[in-house]
């Protein structure tokens, strides 16, 4: 292939547009980016805190924002496995002192927490301002950021119950993560030399051709009650070629068993099913981000819904609208804002019994 | 052929008159048919001629073929209705689809592995796929806060930081520059994550499929970067960010830019990028894991430091046997999977097999891949198809006569800087069993008795 040219060629033109300017030599190609537009976009905060926006705030805001916002994906005190990966847990004072989290070297624990992981307080900043609420990412004010960001390292003990983090002190708090020293860049998977790296691979294998390595003993295979863990696997492979997928629905058979007629789940493209529309909306509103179809999420899933108030559509379709608390549990659902018709086909769909 | 079949077609066929159809397009006999039961009534044709190919979705297994076929196979005896009557018109479908007998061909999700569907993971189905091209419908996904379909008209790309002036570049301009297309793999940091400890999944499915691998269109970053007048120097490391909700942050390395291969990429596979991909924009970095090739791409920033972003810091770290994690660990290194046979399949019958399989390197080009039918003791160099091509899936493929003994079936890559893929055993010697991340070790497959392969594991 000539990619080894193409790329000799780009370097080329690097060089030579480095000197001449490469606007002179794509005339008409891009425009000057605006003060606003810069700052609306540029929103990154690196580990040295280079572009951390001013601002601040309090343990006790950010339980309060946190609660509201936070909690019923990640619970109370960021503990909840339910919906993401726990926050908090799994960290010492002992680690907030050494700077390294202990526990991480005990194959035995079993979780890994964010704070037994993240070395750097500005990444959580950043994080939380980009991207959280889950399904209202860069609705959270400065101050709430500063105040969520405090609350989540109070939960790990990193700063006490009265501590304001601001954009003055939170050096200060980077020098109690309790794995700030917990990360390396010895190795040789980062493509290019700033980082240091390592001379060569870590793991050296030799390409043996005969005669090679112990006799083959099994040490692990899937147990026979996962079988068909991940559905059938016979319709999960093409119905021609040179093997079947295995029918994991049933008892291993004997050779030759497997040929025969293959169920075809597809549709590869086919007809869409006549309930797509209403699924359609409920991932449009964003009603996904806290309902699952099946099983249950932030909220209970629209089959069980489905289950509780079949037929209703009309007490479903107020539901909707006005939110409500304690029907299914203690998160509440707060009122949505979607346009009549579209509220009154989710209504329907799941008064229907909200079927794929 | 004529110029006859671009001209408007009649409204009816007066006493029968037909136009001539290019190339033999239809014989003298099937003009015949057509014009008897064009007279008959074309409705009724149609239907009776298409009855048995649009009944029922369950395929014939035609399956190994019977030793004894008496007379003769009737689908060959038998002339089926689509030798014998007229097929469907062009441009049925706009934008054609698969075959209605490929629809269990499908990227699916692992059960059990997120707890949402918009923070997750579908698996490409490589025991089904040819060649090294990933049909772009089923090439995997990965998603951090859920798909978008972003119009390309709306979208900008703005370019940052330690640069004379900061740009911003519109589809139109970013689509006038010269452009570049190659090949090459995406694979996720995670893949074969499951499989670190012990077996967790039953075929190369789940266990190798945040795997694809395109042909790439789009212009080297390096265009826009000298277009904003960036700092090469000083400049060492750029941050690309994504639109969409969890605008996903990665740094990426200059060296690597100034090399010329990281593109800002519209294309993929002769067409737009599909939007589980990244349209209208995506980030192509060669060799380097998925989760680099920023989707929906708004923005590039020009540094003297890495960010320590989200997935830098607390996902896509590798943890080390001593407690430390590996950070910004991005290269894939040399892998290989054998697709078929492969886990959740079973073997018709005892025979000639072609075993085929992918091999893979983020530092280069594949330079030999072997074979074991013997779990490992043994070793045969297989057939490498062309193209190979550097950060790029080469397909490999290799003759083998299956004796309907039970058996181990493995592949091993070595890539053209000499680094050979380990064993299970070589790696966890050096990164124990909880890096989550970056696992290339040999794949085996047991084919067992009843030719049922199975996902397995080595002592």
């Amino acid at each position: 292939m000539s990619s080894s040219r193409n790329v000799i060629a780009t370097v080329l033109i690097a060089v030579c547009t480095l000197s001449a300017g490469a606007q002179g030599k794509f005339p008409g190609i891009g425009r000057d980016a605006t003060p606003k537009e810069v700052a609306a976009w540029d929103i990154d905060v690196r580990p040295d805190f280079k572009g951390l926006p001013p601002g601040s705030g309090s343990v006790a805001k950010g339980q309060d924002v946190w609660e509201a916002k936070c909690a019923g994906c990640h619970g109370v005190f960021g503990e909840s496995n339910s919906v993401f990966s726990p926050l908090v847990g799994g960290t010492t004072a002992e680690d907030v002192k050494t700077g390294r989290v202990a526990m991480l070297k005990r194959a035995d624990y079993p979780g890994r927490t964010t704070l037994m992981k993240v070395p750097t307080v500005a990444t959580l900043w950043d994080y939380i301002r980009r991207a959280m609420p889950w399904d209202k990412p860069k609705s959270l004010t400065h101050d709430e950021v500063y105040a969520v960001t405090a609350f989540l390292l109070n939960l790990g003990h990193v700063v006490p119950d009265d501590f304001t983090l601001s954009d003055k002190n939170i050096a200060e708090v980077q020098q109690r993560m309790p794995n700030r020293n917990g990360m390396s860049t010895a190795h040789a998977m980062w493509p290019g030399k700033e980082l240091g790296g390592a001379a060569g691979p870590d793991v050296r294998a030799t390409a043996c051709m005969s005669n090679c390595g112990p006799e083959p003993k099994v040490a692990s295979s899937l147990p026979d009650h996962a079988r068909n863990n991940h559905g059938n696997l016979r319709e999960q492979n093409r119905t021609v070629g040179p093997q079947r997928g295995s029918d994991t629905t049933r008892a291993e058979g004997k050779l030759g068993d497997a040929a025969g007629p293959v169920k075809v789940v597809g549709p590869a493209g086919g007809a869409a099913s006549p309930n797509a529309a209403a699924i359609a909306l409920t991932q449009k509103h964003a009603c996904t981000a806290c309902h699952n179809i099946e099983g249950k999420l932030v909220g209970p899933s629209f089959v069980e819904i489905a289950k509780k108030h079949g037929g209703k559509a009309d007490y479903l379709a107020g539901k909707i609208k006005a939110g409500g608390a304690g029907v299914w549990g203690e998160v509440p659902m707060p009122p949505q804002t979607l346009p009549d018709e579209d509220t009154k086909a989710i209504a329907a769909w799941l008064a229907a019994g909200a079927s794929k | 052929m004529t110029n006859d079949i671009l001209s408007p077609a009649p409204a009816s066929v007066p006493g029968g008159r037909l136009r001539k159809a290019p190339e033999n397009f239809l014989d003298p006999a099937g003009v015949r048919t057509v014009f008897a039961e064009g007279k008959r009534g074309r409705r009724d044709f149609i239907r009776s001629a298409f009855a048995a190919a649009l009944a029922g979705g369950a395929a014939a297994g035609a399956g190994a073929q019977g030793k004894s076929v008496g007379e003769g196979d009737p689908a060959i005896l038998k002339l089926p209705a689509h030798s014998t009557g007229l097929g469907q018109p062009v441009a049925t479908d706009g934008y054609g689809l698969p075959s209605r007998y490929e629809g269990n061909v499908q990227r699916r999700p692992s059960p059990g592995l997120t707890q949402t569907s918009q923070a997750s993971v579908s698996f490409a189905p490589l025991q089904s796929l040819f060649g090294i091209v990933t049909p772009s419908g089923l090439h995997f996904e990965r998603h951090h806060q859920g798909w978008w379909d972003i119009d390309p008209a709306q979208h900008r790309f703005m370019v940052n930081g330690m640069v004379k002036s900061p740009k911003v570049f519109t589809m139109d301009e970013i689509m006038r520059l010269p452009s570049v297309s190659r090949f090459h793999f995406i694979e996720c940091g995670a893949n074969t994550g499951m499989e670190w400890g012990n077996v967790a999944v039953p075929t190369c499915q789940y266990s190798h499929g945040m795997l694809s691998c395109s042909e790439f269109t789009g212009v080297p970053l390096i265009t826009l970067l000298e277009l904003a007048g960036a700092d090469m120097k000083a400049g060492k490391f750029v941050l690309a960010e994504g639109a969409d909700g969890s605008s996903m942050t990665r740094t990426i390395p200059m060296s690597l830019i100034t090399s010329g291969q990281v593109l800002v990429a519209y294309g993929q596979n002769g067409e737009m990028l599909r939007p589980e991909n990244g349209y209208p924009l995506r980030l192509v970095v060669p060799g380097v894991q998925g989760v680099s090739w920023v989707k929906y791409l708004r923005r590039c920033e020009v540094g003297d430091q890495p960010w320590g972003a989200k997935d830098e810091a607390v996902h896509y770290v590798d943890l080390m046997p001593d407690g430390t994690h590996r950070q910004y660990t991005s290269i894939q290194e040399c892998k290989s999977v054998i697709t078929t046979p492969s886990g959740g399949q079973v073997l018709l019958d005892k025979g000639f097999y072609n075993i085929s399989g992918l091999a893979w390197s983020g530092r280069g080009k594949i330079r030999r891949v072997d074979v074991s039918v013997d779990g490992g003791r043994h070793w045969r160099t297989a057939r490498l198809e062309s193209p190979v091509m550097d950060k790029c899936l080469t397909r490999f493929n290799i003759d083998w006569v299956w004796d309907g003994k039970p058996t181990i079936v493995q592949s091993r890559a070595m890539d053209d800087t000499g680094y050979v893929q380990p064993t299970s055993r070589e790696l966890r010697a050096v990164r124990g069993t909880r890096s989550i991340y970056h696992n290339n070790s040999v794949q085996s497959w047991l084919v067992q008795e009843n030719g049922e392969v199975k996902n397995v594991q080595l002592a």
